[in-house]
């Protein structure tokens, strides 16, 4: 063969320009994932694994946006492949839609179906990008009980003065010697000036004598001495300024009211607690200082914990007052108004004892004249909706302008009425 | 492009560059004693991660920046970190010099197997037919321009990330829909209407008293293109008014990547058969010891071996080579009798083979009936949610099977779509035309498909198919996808 000699290059681990010039497309390719995923939120949402699980966990997400297509074959297209040695007809040999045989590792076949379409994401992650562009309703300041909450100390930048237990040793030293190879620099051009030719080391040491002056600290007598030492000087020093980041949060509570009774089948629990479920996380996310209330009620109300809240079935008849007294009553004790402010939402089928319904929007109305927000959600997934009563027609008579319903029909609702929900500002002030 | 699937042992290496070159050049005497024909060759040794980097990029050192190439990356190594899948182990690129990719955690062994592994694909790639249109001597710099380019595009203010992005991912699905023979050359305009004026003359008729005299169709040298046109991407970049010259740019470096890549494609089986051939003759004349021989066989095995239910080209390529050979060499009896005696020695078979043949021919026409059986190669079908096997190697079936084998790889597996007309209505609609061939398209790929293809169009976009036995047009404008049933 005619050719030279063969090349062998050595293994490079430091050639790290090369092995990862795949970063910047990494970045873009996570990036196109985050985009895709906050698509298709809502169906992922509509995916019953998510709710109440642990934020640790990790989901998997289904990738729509970032498939790369091009014009192949369906799956009325055969092929052929090679067989154990004993092929009869009629044997399966795969299923269609996932790779079909044939499919070798890297025939150029382009077949659809094994795409890389569906990618990890921590739970936690998911409702990070959920709540991107999602704010709490602006939380009315009121002004007597703030929270102050020293949120994090942060480091920022440095200053000539401070306590010695914030010293920045290495940016100290680091100022010394600038000085000093400023000083030296000085001392130098003196000395050319003075002496082009040669340069006597006496007269060095009566340049850096001058120097010297300027290190106030140094005692000025010890001259055999000074040209080693250069010792610290007060300006040299830098501490570490330290900032404490404190931010003034609004006092809110959001007290959650969910109806446990019987006729809140498992459907419909799952519903609400989906949607309990969003709002639980979005405030945790986003606001350090929020305090939710649960509570279960069905003709009796209980505040419960998070984890019953999620996870606990009851059974029983149907008071919609028992829950909003219970929580007017929480609101006396613990959230006065003045000093909070206080969001209150309920989700319930609305199939409420009649007895109960003059109660109910009573204290209904109560709720949303203390609230700064009150939601009423109705869940009644379809069908079951014209053979139940409603509370809808009977809230409807609640004038107040921070009073909301909505309808949960389907899963596919919870995303959207969420939003709905929050877009609801407070109308009032 | 190729690589050697399968992973194994990670095992730190024990022995140095020093042996390896030494390795090198025993490699080299025998690649010269069997008369391969290789281009000067590079080893540069690397790490997993590397390699992994290697690999999302097709081998290159350099290549244009894309998102799919950090998804591809990502996607690699999942398989890799989860143990689905191994690193090849190694990676060639078919250029002058030829590059390839030593893996440095391998064995010993493993790398020699890979050097004379590498030494077949660098023969081939110098001396097949298909690999004529790719200038090796210019790939590696001309990946590096195009990247230059592209990052230049994406630095530029006025275009930025997202504007060469939008162009990039719609020309990366439609860059397979380009020529698939790159041997025969395209005409140009002036040859294209010189072909239709001689198209339309009437034939000579010897009995032109007693015959009608034929009408003249006057050929329309105004309709745009002429011939139908298989470079989609070169079409629309030369057709669309409205692209600007960037755009333009990125089609071109999308529709010349393409295209270097379309020979290996094309020769998958080939390439990979004869690289593995020679590998073997030239480890096994090397007079290994023992415990390296041992290791050879092994892992020659886990190569070559065949997968049940796919077609593992290593395989299935060797096969056929050996069968040459081995034809060529000491037919059978009724071989003599069927095909007469061989006028060439064995070698000289198939160094005329590696030449002239890509694998539909090299298929076509070496792949016989007892080795269809020999192998059991099937053929499938889906029927409802299954594949099934449809047709078994039996005396009906081997001919219907070896058709479907060939219709399924390289650029075979790629629908052919052609360019009819650029004015379709006189409303600069984009009229294309998929040659059906008994296979559908997938709705939902096609569907995707044409909206990034009305988005380098600019217009409207139609595409006559067929599905499920009726022809079709999909249809594709700013109202969205629609398919419509053609008389």
């Amino acid at each position: 063969m005619a050719t030279g000699e063969t090349i062998f290059r050595e293994y490079r681990p430091s050639d790290a320009e090369r092995s990862d010039r795949s970063a910047g497309d990494r970045l873009r390719h996570r990036q196109k994932v985050r985009e895709s995923i906050r698509e298709n939120i809502a169906d992922i949402i509509a995916e019953e694994s998510i709710i109440g699980k642990d934020k640790d966990r990790v989901i998997k997400v289904p990738l729509r946006g970032i498939k790369e297509y091009r014009f192949v074959y369906g799956d009325n297209s055969g092929g052929a492949a090679q067989g154990d040695g004993n092929s009869q007809p009629g044997q399966v040999v795969g299923k269609t839609g996932k790779e079909g045989p044939g499919k070798g590792d890297d025939m150029a076949g382009d077949r659809p179906g094994v795409d890389y379409y569906e990618t990890d994401v921590t739970l936690e992650e998911l409702i990070e990008i959920m709540f991107e562009d999602l704010e709490l309703p602006n939380l009315e300041r009121r002004a007597l009980r703030e929270i102050q909450s020293d949120y994090s100390s942060k480091r920022k930048g440095y200053r000539h003065v401070g306590i010695r237990v914030r010293l920045d040793k290495r940016r100290t030293a680091k100022q010394r010697v600038m000085r000093m190879l400023a000083a030296q620099r000085r001392a130098n051009g003196k000395i050319e000036e003075a002496l082009p030719d040669d340069e006597e080391p006496e007269e060095f040491e009566e340049d850096a004598a001058d120097v010297s002056e300027i290190t106030a600290l140094q005692p000025p007598d010890q001259t055999a001495v000074r040209q080693k030492r250069f010792p610290f000087h007060q300006d040299d020093l830098r501490y570490k300024h330290i900032e404490i980041d404190t931010r003034e949060e609004s006092n809110a509570a959001v007290i959650c009211i969910m109806d446990t009774s019987g006729s809140m089948d498992t459907m419909k629990k799952y519903l609400a607690r989906s949607f309990f479920f969003l709002l639980y996380q979005f405030i945790s996310t986003r606001y350090r200082n929020v305090e939710i209330v649960f509570i279960a009620h069905h003709t009796e109300a209980n505040e419960v914990t998070e984890e019953e809240f999620f996870h606990k079935g009851e059974s029983g008849g149907t008071f919609i007052s028992s829950g909003y007294l219970k929580a007017l009553e929480i609101i006396r004790e613990r959230y006065h108004p003045s000093l909070w402010n206080v969001y209150a939402f309920h989700c319930s089928d609305g199939d409420n004892f009649d007895s109960d319904n003059p109660t109910a929007l009573k204290a209904g109305e109560e709720l949303a004249e203390i609230c700064n927000l009150f939601g009423y959600g109705e869940i009644k997934p379809l069908g079951s909706r014209y053979y139940e009563s409603s509370m809808l027609n009977v809230f409807r008579r609640i004038q107040a302008p921070n009073f909301h319903t909505v309808l949960i029909e389907r899963k596919e609702d919870i995303w959207p009425s969420f939003k709905a929900f929050l877009a609801k500002d407070r109308v009032q002030e | 492009m190729s690589g050697i699937g399968l992973d194994l042992s990670r095992k730190s290496s024990a022995y140095s560059m020093d042996d390896l070159v030494e390795w090198d050049r025993r490699i080299r005497e025998k690649v010269d004693e069997f008369g391969l024909d290789c281009f000067p060759q590079e080893f540069e040794i690397c790490d997993h991660s590397q390699m992994l980097g290697y690999m999302a990029y097709s081998g290159m050192p350099s290549h244009y920046p894309h998102w799919s190439y950090g998804k591809s990356y990502e996607k690699l190594k999942t398989l890799y970190d989860h143990g689905v899948s191994g690193l090849p182990y190694e990676m060639v690129i078919n250029s002058n010099p030829a590059i390839a990719y030593l893996m440095r955690d391998n064995t010993l062994l493993l790398n020699i197997l890979t050097m004379a592994h590498v030494y077949g694909h660098n023969d081939f790639g110098k001396n097949n037919f298909t690999f004529k249109s790719t200038r090796a001597e210019l790939t590696v710099e001309t990946f590096k321009t195009h990247a230059m380019r592209v990052r230049r595009y994406v630095e530029d203010p006025s275009i930025g990330v997202e504007k060469v992005d939008r162009i990039l991912d719609s020309a990366h699905s439609l860059s397979w829909q380009c020529r698939r023979n790159l041997a025969i050359r395209k005409l140009s305009p002036e040859e294209q209407i010189d072909r239709a004026l001689e198209g339309a003359e009437p034939r000579p008729d010897p009995f032109q008293k007693i015959h009608a005299r034929p009408e003249r169709v006057e050929p329309d040298l105004h309709h745009v293109p002429i011939q139908p046109d298989e470079d989609v991407l070169l079409f629309i970049r030369d057709h669309n008014p409205y692209l600007a010259e960037w755009e333009k740019d990125l089609l071109t470096i999308v529709d010349e990547e393409a295209k270097f890549f379309i020979p290996m494609m094309e020769t998958k089986i080939m390439n990979e058969g004869w690289a593995s051939y020679w590998h073997k003759q030239i480890l096994e004349s090397l007079n290994l010891d023992q415990g390296l021989h041992i290791e050879f066989i092994i892992r020659h095995n886990q190569v070559v071996r065949p997968i049940s239910g796919q077609l593992n080209p290593y395989h299935l390529g060797l096969r056929v080579w050996e069968d040459i050979y081995r034809r060529w060499t000491e037919p059978t009896a009724d071989e003599i009798k069927r095909d007469g005696v061989p006028t060439k020695s064995g070698r000289e078979k198939l160094f005329e083979v590696r030449e002239v043949e890509r694998d539909s021919s090299f298929l076509r026409r070496y792949l016989t009936e007892e080795m269809i059986r020999e192998m059991d190669i099937f053929q499938y079908e889906a029927r409802g949610e299954d594949y099934v096997v449809s047709k078994v190697a039996d005396d009906e079936g081997w001919r219907a099977i070896k058709d479907t084998l060939i219709k399924n790889i390289g650029t075979n597996s790629i629908p052919v779509i052609k360019v009819e007309d650029a004015d379709f209505g006189q409303s600069r609609t984009l009229y294309l035309k998929h040659y059906h061939d008994g296979r559908d398209l997938h709705l939902e790929y096609g569907e995707k498909t044409m909206a990034y293809l009305q988005r380098l169009w600019g217009r409207e976009v139609v595409m006559e198919t067929t599905l499920e036995g009726k022809r079709s047009l999909l249809c594709c404008n700013d109202r969205g996808f629609s398919v419509r049933a053609l008389k």
